[in-house]
């Protein structure tokens, strides 16, 4: 199933679709802490879901992922750091420490989590637990 | 810095059109640390999914274009369900003073930090007088 059928617009399409679920209120951004750090994208891909977050230069060592049942938590720290003796002239980039759960509407098979972190990306692949998927009922 | 402290979003700046663009998509600023040692000019940014290979440095008259393109084949077919931030290309621009030796930049891209050395020319360097 392609949300962007036209290749040529698949990064503007991607970019509107991103922003109409902006204000999606599919995880209630109460307790799971909307606006922490990181900020991430939830994409779903057919029953699993896949868990975005930007970390621009935060090495893997730096990065805690943990998932149980329905809950992800990524925590870590992010440093920036300058040589000696030198002079700042702009400083943009934000340092310090982070810890953010998030709870899904549906249940996470925690053995089954694939996590990939390149280029500053984290991505979580996190598929449905077995007996948390729908299931077709036959009408007789 | 310590890393003791909370950190905070910063909410990503889209850039303002100066120019048109021949491809579709958003541009986003990228956010930038500039400091200076004796001998050089550094410049990082920050451009998470950015591969090195779309990285582009341009250096024309005094002004330094940097431009890092997202490969936006990987979120195709993507249904997204909660969404915080939005994905583009970054771009910003910097205008170079002259005291920047420009055939020796070098340019380092890790974990989608974009690091920028810019030595100084010899005449720019500092240089310590000893009294005969």
């Amino acid at each position: 199933m392609a949300l962007f059928p036209d290749p040529f617009n698949t990064l503007l399409g991607l970019q509107e679709a991103l922003d109409a679920f902006r204000t999606s209120g599919w995880l209630q951004s109460g307790p799971s802490g909307g606006g922490s750090y990181p900020p991430l994208n939830i994409i779903r891909k057919g029953d699993d879901l896949v868990l975005i977050a930007e970390v621009p230069g935060i090495s893997k060592s730096d990065l805690d992922v943990q998932v149980k049942g329905r809950t992800i938590r990524l925590a870590g720290t992010k440093a920036v750091k300058y040589g000696e003796n030198v002079s700042l002239h702009r400083r943009e980039r934000l340092a310090g420490r982070f810890d953010r759960s998030v709870t899904l509407p549906v249940e996470v098979d925690a053995d089954g989590v694939k996590a990939e972190c390149r280029d500053g990306i984290l991505a979580l692949f996190l598929p449905r637990a077995e007996q948390d998927k729908p299931r077709s009922i036959k009408i007789g | 810095m310590s890393g003791a402290q909370e950190l905070a979003v910063r909410q990503k700046q889209e850039m303002a059109n100066k120019e048109e663009k021949t491809i579709p998509g958003r541009y986003f600023i990228p956010a930038a640390d500039i400091f200076e040692t004796d001998e050089a000019l550094t410049l990082i940014m920050e451009m998470p999914g950015v591969e090195k290979k779309n990285v582009n440095i341009a250096l024309e008259n005094d002004l330094l274009h940097v431009e890092g393109q997202i490969d936006f084949s990987n979120y195709q077919g993507m249904d997204p369900v909660y969404t915080e931030y939005n994905v583009g290309h970054y771009a910003r621009r910097f205008t170079l003073s002259g005291k920047v030796d420009r055939d020796n930049i070098s340019a380092q891209l890790d974990d989608g930090v974009l690091t920028l050395t810019l030595p100084k020319v010899k005449e720019a360097m500092p240089r310590r007088i000893s009294v005969g």
